[in-house]
């Protein structure tokens, strides 16, 4: 199986790459899928302007459909019509689209541009790169923001995770993500399980209950969000006093809109985002799309992003050239959930333990949010 | 209301005007108390302030000096408003006084029995006053959301939020910097220029087949009339995610999704059935002899068509193209389905500008887009008046 994949794949790079790419045979304009927002104008400022700029009569489109790319690319493939080049999907996502076929696998080395030393692209990503399809872009977190102004007097600031779960010392209102992934794994490493057996514990049907029973001492005053800007907006309000979302929308409140919040990263949750090229574009299309994957991933590239946004760069050889902030002027080498004064204590994800497992654990989350 | 009174009045007994008057303080105590963090506690002290300024109102200082009382109850809102909330707190003191100085004795000295017939009984005067607070209720029900968006657009900050600064009314509160935004933000001016581009040939396409449709169907001859309607008026009935999911795959096969042209026909499928109500409607009131009388004068069917029965039912021609506009215009699911990046209208961004960034940008459109919905409907209203009053259906 994983040989004929690699194989399928070589001869689709061979025919792409072996046509004596040029100029004339790339289509002239591509839509780019992403997520819409202060990331998306990060990706087009770092990577869509500088590319149209050195390609003239070249033409690039945003579509901010990332939320719904699985189920569109579906659509797409059965409609016999992708309309779409380029995909910024989580790593999680890459790999459900890579498993169905719905995503082109690719040879990093072959497709991606090698670090400045000569490193290999495959080197340079490292264990990143969790699907044969995926080329990641950022490393980023979801991890717990918080209203200064609300911590109660005479108490310091909170500090680790668990504080989100102790009313007693920080009442009022938090915001979770209304899925499991995270907050199970969050509420038992509260209920006293060790770092590296929060998986073993969350396999068995006890440790589900003990999950969602500790999840179940805060329930009544959990703000459910199912969108990344919710909380920020929450935490605006004042609605709630500590809330998860991503690292990014955190720093956009407190660094670009001056808001009274800060940052709790102990037990950040990494993830990963990043480009799937979709399966069945057409010769001229897909070269286009190679030819800008290519640039838009090296290494320069990357760690212009983080001037925009704070997510970390994919590529190793990126973490030194990352600079300050494009109009403020900030380090932004210190709000980067990779910066080691952040990663501390840091809670690492298991994509294939989530894979195996999210359809039984999303029905029973769901069920017990409803009781 | 209109000078004389049906029913004479009369004070009412303390025992009745009392208790009422205190509900309603206590009613208006639920709120004060709430945004103060104890509900209970608002509605006792309410309800206890307003029985003692009833007391004083209607008993100590009595009807002789009404004026007075009515200025002195209205100064006490406005100054226990100011020191409990600032600027915002006057304003609510203002309206509160206004009320309550007038239901004082209102209720008190049974004015709201002048203007009803007398032989009520108390309850069908209760179900007389409890009607229009419902249809009062109903009418702050649909409209508050629609109003608390707009003060929201000015907003200094980019969050859905009422700052303290825009509470107290602080200038530095407010801005415009998302109508400039809005008008400067490329993505937005390409899905303005989307919509406007779109909206007019499918409103166009709409109302020349709606109205040709509706015309042949209201001439007796045509065989299936009822179903054919039906049809037609279905895209109407049918849920629109259904249309949408339909037309995206056979728009896909026949390669029209993802073209600004598909777009354009599916919004005119959405609007054809506006035309057909509104032009079917018109056309009842429509003489046919006035068809056959230009026929014998020589006329062909074409120019009879223009020159006699289109000026005759215009109105309803157009205000079905506006039920058509406004449709394409604010028409979100089907454009996701059957368009593509590059068809992205103003509805289609605002749907993904809530979800992925909640920023004040789509409360300064929605502002916008209301302020053109409520010009096309004031349009139309107009239209319609004028209609009825050219057919003789209404003096005017």
């Amino acid at each position: 199986m994983k040989l004929t994949k690699t194989l399928l794949a070589t001869t689709a790079l061979t025919v792409a790459a072996g046509t004596a790419v040029t100029a004339q045979d790339m289509a002239n304009s591509m839509t780019i899928v992403s997520w819409g927002g202060a990331y998306q104008d990060s990706q087009d400022k770092a990577y869509v302007q500088p590319y149209l700029a050195a390609n003239s009569g070249v033409t690039a489109t945003w579509d901010e459909s990332s939320a719904e790319a699985v189920a569109k690319l579906r659509a797409m493939n059965e409609a016999g019509n992708v309309t779409w080049d380029l995909v910024d999907v989580v790593a999680s996502d890459a790999m459900r689209l890579c498993d169905e076929g719905l995503a082109l696998e690719l040879d990093h080395d072959e497709v991606l541009a090698a670090a400045p030393d000569g490193t290999s692209a495959s080197d340079d990503f490292g264990d990143l790169i969790v699907s044969d399809c995926f080329v990641p872009q950022i490393v980023y977190s979801t991890t717990f923001g918080y209203r200064t102004d609300m911590v109660p007097e005479g108490v310091e600031p909170p500090s680790t995770v668990c504080d989100v779960f102790d009313l007693a010392k920080y009442p009022g209102k938090r915001s979770l993500q209304k899925r499991p992934i995270d907050n199970m794994e969050w509420a038992l490493y509260c209920d006293g399980v060790a770092k590296d057996e929060i998986y073993d514990v969350l396999g068995t049907d006890e440790g589900v209950d003990r999950a969602l029973a500790k999840l179940g001492t805060i329930k009544d005053q959990v703000v459910w969000w199912s969108a990344g800007a919710e909380t920020p907006q929450l935490l605006a309000d004042g609605e709630v006093f500590i809330g998860s979302t991503y690292n990014g929308r955190l720093f956009s409140a407190i660094a670009e809109q001056n808001q009274p919040i800060a940052m709790m990263w102990d037990m950040q949750s990494f993830d990963l985002d990043g480009w799937i090229v979709p399966a069945g574009l057409p010769a001229d299309r897909l070269a286009r799309v190679m030819d800008f994957l290519k640039f838009a991933t090296d290494t320069q590239r990357l760690a212009d992003q983080a001037a925009y946004i704070s997510y970390g760069p994919a590529r190793a050889s990126s973490a030194p050239l990352v600079g300050k902030h494009a109009d403020l002027g900030i380090d932004m080498a210190p709000h980067m959930p990779t910066d080691p004064a952040n990663a501390g204590n840091v809670h690492i994800y298991d994509y294939e333990w989530w894979a195996d497992n999210r359809d039984d654990l999303d029905a029973k989350f769901q069920s017990w949010l409803a009781q | 209301m209109n000078g004389f009174t049906l029913t004479p009045v009369e004070t009412k007994p303390l025992s009745f005007a009392l208790p009422v008057i205190g509900a309603a303080g206590g009613f208006a105590g639920l709120f004060v108390g709430t945004a103060h963090g104890s509900g209970a506690m608002g509605i006792a002290i309410g309800a206890v302030a307003l029985i003692l300024l009833a007391y004083l109102a209607l008993v100590v200082f009595g009807l002789g000096q009404e004026k007075v009382t009515r200025w002195g109850i209205f100064a006490l809102f406005v100054i226990t408003g100011f020191l409990l909330a600032a600027l915002p707190g006057i304003v609510l003191g203002v309206l509160s006084g206004l009320f309550f100085s007038w239901f004082i004795f209102w209720i008190g000295e049974g004015r709201y029995r002048a203007n009803l017939a007398p032989y009520l009984t108390s309850g069908q005067v209760l179900w007389h006053y409890t009607f229009r607070v419902i249809c009062g209720a109903i009418f702050v029900f649909l409209i508050t959301p629609i109003l608390v968006v707009m003060p929201l657009s000015f907003n200094a900050q980019n969050f859905f939020t009422f700052t303290p600064e825009m509470l107290r009314f602080d200038p530095a509160g407010y801005s415009l910097k998302h109508y400039q935004d809005f008008f400067t933000s490329s993505g937005w001016q390409q899905a303005l220029r989307n919509s406007l581009a779109i909206a007019p040939v499918a409103t166009l396409l709409s109302v020349s087949f709606g109205t040709l449709a509706a015309i042949g169907l209201s001439s007796e001859h045509v065989p299936f009339r009822r179903a054919i309607m039906a049809i037609l008026i279905s895209p109407m009935i049918v849920p629109l995610i259904i249309s949408a999911a339909g037309m995206y795959f056979f728009y896909s096969r026949i390669g029209l999704q993802g073209t600004y042209f598909g777009v354009v026909l599916a919004h005119a499928a959405l609007g054809i059935p506006f035309v057909i109500i509104t032009v079917t409607a018109t056309l009842v009131g429509f003489d046919r002899s006035l068809t056959r009388a230009a026929a014998n004068m020589g006329a062909d069917p074409v120019t009879t068509f223009f020159r006699v029965q289109m000026p005759l039912i215009l109105p309803g021609v157009i205000s079905g193209g506006l039920f058509a506009f406004i449709t394409s215009f604010d028409e979100v699911v089907v454009v996701l389905f059957v368009g593509s990046a590059n068809q992205q209208t103003l509805p289609w961004r605002m749907f993904t500008g809530l979800r992925e960034q909640i920023s004040p940008t789509i409360l300064a459109v929605a502002t916008i887009l209301v302020v053109i919905s409520i010009a096309l409907l004031t349009t139309l209203e107009y239209l319609r008046r004028r209609s009825e009053r050219l057919r003789g259906m209404s003096p005017g």
